[in-house]
């Protein structure tokens, strides 16, 4: 370290007068920089919002239009107007309100045997839980495959379960929602110290009352940030439901907005405001809890 | 008996009332039965049903591997037994190892590029002021929250090659005459799109990541290096870089088995119906599968590609471990 200060002495009397200006011009550089990294990343989002906006001819130019200079509402007319969109949107509020609802609860209870008790098969089950994260969904589509159309002749089931049924996609976005649920609520939970609901208890209320009164209170936030999580999964998802349901009236938003191609061609105006249309709710809840979703994957890891 | 102590409040309730009388300790007892069992109670909803969706399958897929699984077994709802014959059949084939090879490039590219690329992003949040921050870091949840259908929707309209912004841009450019381009006829300008369109949609999340374990390296060591004179490069791998290595790791791996495993993106931008120069594994052994209904060999091919993702799942839980036990 001594030899780096030797090598490099930094001359005494410039130092006072230079540095501010030249770490203003660096300052500046780096904002600059800032700045086109910016442009750079949301220019594509603003390109399809742009042209959502558009009316035809200004997309069909052999120069972009950087602004829409004509907005018109036409696109977005047009999106719903297609074949299948409300289908479509009822079926992904279907399964992404009972995905939320189902994960919320069977990861919650099992969040809390995770962090308030010890019990032999803890560790393995943090394990399988983790692991779980990483298996391909595209390598289980096979047998899973298998499965539904086995359980599409068992009678009693196959009106709710097997192919072409919302039921079975509804099952399987629950499995790989779970883990993450769990493991985020978990960590919630630890994060509630233990002295708040001793105290709880010594003042006589029930486990359950202190469950109810202090636990969930605190937890709350655990427990919203989870749901948006589930709800973004199971929203975004695309292959299972491409796979897994066939018939147009019972597809979700992705598959539809996977098959807007016309025999014209591509229909770019729609299909941008399409495009608009299914990405609203994700963005709006990803500006809700993004800080939540960065933390739970890594939380404690640069102090390990 | 140490071991089944529960963490929570009974347990020191429990212990203080160890002293009191008989009849107390006997409802202690069923108390603590009852405590055994609840954390497995708990457990067993969320266990069936990743048991039931997920364990099962996968035993299924392995066994599927070793059988011949065509439409008539679909139909009848039984494969037939054929020892290896699968494997044999995929490890014969030179396509195969070329969609191995592919894979494993594209996956080292579009991991390697993100990781550079979202870590110089978290740096530069260091480096710019409150509102280029802020922009910033909105702009890159914006990119984050595209849904992957309509990101490949609009890289797909941003290199049509009729109206595509990306022609007119570099035709303009000078780069050379993009009029009319098409970026999918060769494979290789193909894959190029791809990795912009995964790298782009990846750094969000690496970015933030890494940005908030920056913002949690304690001042005094940064202070420290520099007064000792390190330079800023020295500081960041010397200091900040081995602070930051197990969110490294967990980020490496996460987009190792993303990546890996990518399919949306090259299915829904070549309309279904990719060439064989675009297989990836996953393409493939769905390809397999469900086009030409060789689902045993589409299993085979899944359990190559699992093995194959072993390695990076390994590291991931071994440090989520280390992690967890912090708490």
């Amino acid at each position: 370290m001594s030899s780096v200060t030797q090598i490099a002495p930094t001359p005494v009397a410039p130092v006072v007068t230079r540095p501010t200006r030249r770490r203003r011009v660096r300052k500046a550089a780096w904002n600059l920089l800032g700045v086109i990294v910016f442009l750079v990343m949301v220019f594509p989002v603003y390109w399809m919002i742009a042209t959502a906006f558009k009316p035809g001819h200004d997309i069909l130019s052999y120069t972009p239009q950087w602004i829409p200079t004509h907005p018109t509402l036409s696109n977005f007319h047009d999106a719903t107007h297609m074949p299948f969109f409300w289908d479509a949107a009822k079926n992904s509020l279907i399964v992404v309100s009972i995905v939320v609802a189902l994960s919320l609860v069977l990861a919650f209870l099992a969040a809390l045997a995770l962090a308030k008790f010890r019990f032999y098969g803890r560790r393995p089950f943090i394990v399988l839980i983790l692991g779980v994260q990483m298996v391909p969904l595209a390598a289980l589509i096979i047998p899973l495959y298998i499965m539904m159309s086995r359980l599409n002749d068992v009678k009693g089931v196959n009106h709710v379960l097997g192919v072409d049924k919302l039921g079975g996609v509804i099952a399987m976005y629950l499995t790989f929602v779970l883990p993450f649920a769990v493991w985020t609520l978990r960590g919630f939970l630890l994060g509630v110290p233990k002295e708040l609901e001793e105290s709880a208890m010594v003042d006589g209320t029930t486990r359950f009352g202190a469950f109810v009164r202090i636990l969930l209170p605190l937890v709350g936030p655990g427990l919203v940030a989870t749901s948006i999580f589930a709800f973004i999964q199971a929203w975004n998802e695309f292959i299972i439901a491409y796979v897994f349901l066939h018939t147009p009236q019972k597809q979700t938003l992705m598959v539809w907005l996977a098959s807007f191609t016309t025999l014209r061609g591509t229909d770019w105006g729609p299909l941008m405001a399409g495009a608009t249309l299914c990405s609203l709710p994700v963005i709006v809840f990803f500006l809700l809890v993004q800080r939540r979703i960065a933390f739970g994957l890594t939380a404690g890891a640069v102090k390990g | 008996m140490s071991r089944l102590a529960p963490e929570g409040a009974v347990a020191s309730v429990a212990e203080s009332e160890f002293t009191l009388a008989s009849r107390r300790r006997r409802r202690f007892t069923r108390h603590r039965l009852g405590h055994i069992a609840a954390p497995y109670a708990l457990l067993a909803p969320a266990a069936a049903v990743i048991g039931v969706i997920l364990a099962y399958p996968m035993y299924q897929l392995v066994r599927m591997s070793f059988q011949k699984y065509g439409l008539f077994e679909l139909i009848r709802h039984k494969g037939r037994w054929i020892g290896t014959a699968n494997y044999a059949s995929i490890f014969n084939d030179a396509e195969f190892w070329r969609v191995v090879l592919r894979t494993v490039a594209f996956t080292a590219v579009c991991v390697s590029l993100t990781m550079v690329a979202g870590t110089a992003i978290a740096l530069l949040l260091l480096q710019v002021s409150r509102v280029v921050r802020i922009a910033l870091t909105t702009g890159l949840v914006l990119v984050w929250s595209m849904p992957v259908i309509v990101a490949v929707d609009i890289w797909r309209w941003m290199v049509d090659y009729e109206f595509g912004v990306a022609n007119w841009t570099l035709t303009k450019l000078h780069v050379g005459n993009f009029v009319r381009h098409d970026w999918f006829a060769n494979p290789w300008t193909g894959f190029g799109v791809f990795t912009l369109l995964i790298v782009w949609g990846a750094i969000p999340f690496v970015a933030i990541t890494v940005y908030a374990g920056l913002a949690q390296v304690p001042q005094e060591l940064l202070e420290a290096a520099e007064i000792d004179g390190a330079r800023p490069w020295a500081v960041f791998r010397e200091v900040t870089l081995p602070l930051l290595k197990p969110i490294f790791v967990i980020l490496t791996s996460l987009s190792i088995i993303w990546d890996f495993q990518v399919f949306q993106q090259i299915w829904v931008m070549l309309d279904a119906r990719p060439t064989s120069d675009y297989y990836t594994m996953a393409i493939y052994a769905f390809h397999q599968s469900f086009q030409i209904s060789e689902y045993g060999l589409g299993a085979a091919i899944a359990v190559v590609m699992v093995l194959f993702m072993f390695a990076a799942t390994l590291v991931y839980l071994r440090q989520m471990l280390k992690a967890g036990e912090v708490h």
